[in-house]
């Protein structure tokens, strides 16, 4: 029982000590050598464009629900519906804009990176790689990772106005509250230092997600099972490490006074 | 020249090479034999330095490889090209691409030279005009040939086939065979062939070595290995059940030893 206990405390240190050697390693390579812009616009096209539609209808009906949930919790405790521009506006550009916009990119992106990468392990094409003179960290990781460190942030600024977006229309013409009341809520409260909170946080959220992907699909052993094992522990993990990460992270952003 | 010295490598408890020796001559093609999983892989993914050895020494023209770091180490691997067992095209590019892949990376030819350069590699396996075919497109045999043009393309010293004939049908094994040796002939290169199909190590071969529990247990011309009286090489070679090697068969539930 105790060895079992160590031998898993063992692997799990020497995965979290690996995966945090290929993230510096692809830092490091994004920055000294030069870069292939047509598999990065490619990358980008794959992990933000393509995104976008599942992206824009889970923070719409984010938006959506939050607004009515807030119409109701308000008008129990004042009797009136208000600040429903302001729950709404500093829910989505804080947390819900950046978790969910991670989860949705986790669940999409990582899972398909990890089976990529995985199904090109086990398929011997990283070796080819190496043989043709070529370091996968270069050609497989930095692409993906300058992609999603570019697009997620770029996404949760989409998902935060989309949200937004769907909580003015359940404002407007489902509780009848005035466009400019709505619309005031959050311009006279939400400052740039809120926004920044959230893009910093989707910026981590952008590290979680590539590096577990991209160590999971590198490490990948045992054919088709091997590559379903990967792509299923690169989405829980992403998303357990997303949401552990977002309280410190949160906690952090706030004792160094940004949002 | 390449020299294989005192070669160990384990993974987990399972010692897989237990002090191997090898000498391959220019010029010649060497053809490693030996059971399913008895580490004729290994030893040819740690002469290219995908895999490295937890003791000996491996000298590639007098250049002692274990111990480089991955940039000289890229430089000695400019002289490999390597055929591996399931032809590890890149599934995102086409064959043009495919084959242009070593070109890119490790010479500085134009796009119009590396163009020509394609068709002629092509040619030599007998598959012109298929560059902008994806590999799903192609057969088992075609991704083999396919493969090796990827292998030639930038001209190795050394070129390393594992199980080229492998899960192919006997014709297409034995027109593999045939582009083997007219490279061979046609290149002037040195050839390192792992197989267990004994008809193409006669047929390709100009030693041959036997891999048996880690160790080279024998080499010889392929007439001095069909007259052995080494019985490890003899049992192997004649493909019978009864003999020195012991097989672990699973009948009916119970395991049991060939004899």
């Amino acid at each position: 029982m105790i060895t079992t206990i160590g031998k898993k405390f063992i692997k799990t240190s020497d995965d979290i000590g690996n995966a945090f050697l290929l993230l510096v390693k692809t830092v490091r390579s994004s920055f000294s050598e030069k870069q292939d812009r047509k598999n990065i616009i490619n990358q980008m096209i794959q992990i933000g464009i393509m995104s976008v539609p599942v992206t824009a209808l889970t923070s719409v009906f984010t938006g959506m629900v939050l607004a009515l949930q807030t119409a109701y919790s308000t008008r129990n405790i004042f009797n009136e519906p208000i600040y429903i521009g302001s729950v709404v506006g500093f829910s989505m550009v804080k947390e819900l804009g950046p978790v969910l916009t991670a989860v949705v990119v986790a669940g999409r992106v990582g899972a398909a990176i990890a089976a990529e990468l995985g199904t090109m392990k086990v398929t011997e094409q990283i070796d080819a790689l190496y043989t043709l003179g070529t370091n996968p960290i270069k050609y497989l990781a930095v692409p993906r990772f300058i992609s999603i460190v570019v697009m997620l942030p770029i996404l949760t600024v989409f998902a935060d106005i989309i949200g937004i977006i769907g909580g003015f229309f359940v404002s407007v013409y489902k509780l009848g509250i005035a466009a400019t009341v709505y619309k005031n809520d959050i311009l006279d409260y939400m400052r740039v230092e809120d926004l920044c909170h959230g893009l910093i946080k989707s910026v981590f959220f952008a590290l979680i997600i590539v590096t577990v992907a991209c160590y999971k699909g590198f490490n990948c052993e045992g054919g088709a099972e091997g590559v379903g094992r990967a792509t299923t522990q690169t989405v829980v993990i992403s998303m357990v490490m997303i949401l552990v990460s977002d309280y410190f992270l949160t906690a952090l952003l706030v004792l160094f006074g940004v949002g | 020249m390449i020299k294989i010295v005192d070669l160990h490598k384990s993974f987990g408890e399972n010692s897989v090479l237990s002090g191997v020796n090898l000498e391959i001559k220019d010029r010649e093609t060497l053809t490693i034999i030996g059971g399913s999983g008895c580490g004729k892989s290994v030893l040819i993914k740690h002469i290219v330095g995908l895999l490295k050895p937890e003791s000996g020494n491996i000298f590639i023209d007098e250049t002692e490889i274990t111990g480089l770091n991955e940039k000289l180490l890229s430089e000695v691997q400019k002289n490999f090209g390597f055929l591996f067992q399931g032809a590890a095209l890149f599934d995102s590019l086409t064959v043009g691409d495919n084959v242009a892949f070593g070109l890119r990376n490790l010479t500085d030819k134009s796009e119009d030279e590396i163009s020509k350069k394609v068709k002629k590699c092509l040619s030599m396996i007998g598959l012109e005009g298929i560059e902008q075919m994806k590999p799903s497109e192609l057969s088992g045999g075609m991704k083999k040939r396919v493969a090796l043009a990827r292998a030639i393309a930038t001209d190795p010293k050394y070129i390393f086939y594992d199980e080229p004939t492998t899960g192919i049908d006997p014709i297409m094994a034995d027109v593999i065979n045939d582009l083997i040796i007219h490279l061979q002939k046609s290149l002037d290169i040195t050839s390192i062939v792992v197989t267990h199909d004994m008809t193409s190590a006669y047929k390709i071969s100009n030693r041959i070595a036997m891999l048996y529990d880690g160790k080279i247990i024998g080499t010889g011309t392929p007439d001095e290995i069909k007259k052995t009286e080494n019985p490890y090489i003899k049992q192997f070679t004649t493909g019978s059940s009864v003999g020195p090697i012991k097989m672990k068969v699973k009948a009916h539930g119970t395991d049991t030893e060939s004899r």
